[in-house]
């Protein structure tokens, strides 16, 4: 009996620091790597539950799809949380009222 | 393995579902890039889910699969597992990879146009 | 100040939930006796063997009992596929220089990944059909054929999935679910009424409509997920 509930609170307390990381991090494929750490151990949280069917989902769906769609996200948008953007050229509606105002 | 009831197992259970949902809520409130309020969304997800199974389970049950194995437990006056949460977390993981995939999309296209995707540097809506 | 507010409203929410978990205690019976069909869960449990002949109780809820639930989920995942593309639609202008995001793997993942491609696929098709008997169904068994395909789509640069096969069986799968309601409802005045005849428990051909549906939902969800997959991997990026 002491052997499950020492169990069971090893795998909260790494869930629990997983979450924490996500969040924290800056470098967001790292926090998307830890993500997909949470859904391991819910899978095998329910597992232990003893609900096969829902443990196959979060496996097959939470584990490898959602990571990917969240890397392919940061190949198309920026690598770091805290980045500023560069300057670049007016849009277009910028400088026709540039144009109009004169 | 056969998890009973005593103070330690919910409180870890328990108290690991609520602490995921907070920790979603917070990032989904404060944090300012469009990519980690999206990956709060999905921790907030992960922690409903949790909390549903949790409270479906019953004590020295089994899955509920009536197999040749699980007939002889049955017969042999065994209880099984409620089956109904894990019907309803099993349409719920599905429909939240899909809001994820269609708020990632949503967020691509932003990038694109303002080429931020922080929300404090979108300036173009303020007059 | 904002932050302030924030995690008071965080401690509100922990307050309101770790009371109202204290009287939910933790693994307790709460359907009452099973032959006595007191609670929706006992009614489930006992009458899944005998009248439906299924073996998994899970799969009868999802595809029997709340089989229009089902439906309404499997638009739900077209509806998110179609808005996906047609968000990330980008129009091609002449004289724009794109290059798509995918590199050339390396050697070793070249050769494995057309070894263990086609086992990939069979396992997705054994859970999707194979779902009423052990744990596994059409959503998992979908999901499975297309990390599959994602595997191959991330191995070599120009893996090309034809668009209209993938529509063609998404379309075909959809009205098959559609229709076998709708035969439901003329035969005996019930949508997605369980008609035909049910064998024997733990046989492969047991427990009517179920495993007809859930080959379809099978097919119908790893088509959606790979043109998914597809349609993000395929981002032409300008720089």
């Amino acid at each position: 009996m002491m052997f499950n509930v020492i169990v069971i609170l090893v795998l909260a307390i790494i869930l629990l620091a997983a979450a924490v990381y996500a969040v924290a991090q800056k470098d967001l494929l790292y926090a998307v790597l830890a993500t997909g750490v949470i859904s391991l151990i819910l899978s095998v949280f329910f597992f232990i539950m003893q609900a096969p069917d829902v443990a196959l989902t979060e496996a097959a769906i939470g584990i490898a799809l959602t990571t990917i769609i969240f890397i392919i996200t940061i190949r198309n948008t920026s690598r770091r949380e805290d980045e500023v953007p560069v300057e670049h050229e007016p849009d277009r509606v910028e400088k026709e009222s540039k144009i109009i105002k004169q | 393995m056969d998890l009973d009831n005593n103070l330690l197992m919910s409180i870890g259970v328990y108290g690991s579902a609520i602490g995921l949902i907070l920790i979603g809520l917070y990032a989904v409130l404060i944090k300012k890039h469009l990519t980690k309020i999206v990956i709060g969304l999905s921790i907030i997800d992960a922690g409903i889910h949790l909390l549903f199974i949790a409270i479906g389970y019953i004590s020295g049950g089994t899955a509920p699969i009536f197999s040749p194995a699980g007939e002889k437990i049955v017969a042999n006056g065994g209880i099984m597992v409620d089956p109904v949460p894990q019907a309803l977390v099993l349409t719920a993981i599905v429909i939240g990879f899909a809001v994820t995939a269609v708020a990632l999309s949503l967020v691509i296209r932003l990038y694109r146009h303002h080429h931020t995707a922080r929300i404090d540097q979108i300036k173009s809506l303020k007059w | 100040m904002k932050k302030l507010l924030v995690i008071l409203l965080l401690a509100v929410v922990a307050y309101s939930l770790g009371t109202a978990l204290m009287s939910v205690k933790f693994g307790e019976n709460r359907l009452g006796n099973v032959q006595d069909e007191g609670t929706v869960s006992a009614f489930y449990l006992n009458n899944t063997p005998e009248k439906l002949s299924v073996a998994n109780v899970v799969t009868a809820i999802v595809v029997n009992y709340r089989g229009f639930d089902t439906l309404g989920e499997v638009s739900v995942l077209f509806l998110a596929a179609m808005g996906l593309g047609s968000i990330l639609y980008h129009r091609h202008k002449e004289g724009e220089e794109e290059e798509a995001i995918l590199k050339p793997s390396s050697q070793l993942i070249q050769a494995g990944s057309k070894l263990i491609f086609p086992a990939i696929l069979v396992l997705g098709a054994y859970v999707f059909i194979h779902g009423h008997l052990t744990p596994g169904g059409g959503f998992q068994g979908g999901a499975i054929i297309a990390t599959g395909f994602l595997l191959m789509m991330m191995a070599y640069k120009d893996y090309k999935v034809s668009h209209k096969v993938l529509t063609w069986v998404e379309s075909i799968a959809g009205v098959t679910f559609a229709g076998i309601g709708m035969w439901g409802l003329i035969v005996s005045q019930s949508f997605l009424e369980n008609t035909l005849p049910i064998g024997a428990l733990n046989n492969l051909f047991s427990g009517g409509i179920i495993p007809i549906i859930y080959i379809a939902v099978g097919f119908k969800v790893a088509a959606e997920l790979t043109g998914v997959l597809d349609t993000l991997l395929n981002i032409k990026d300008k720089h």
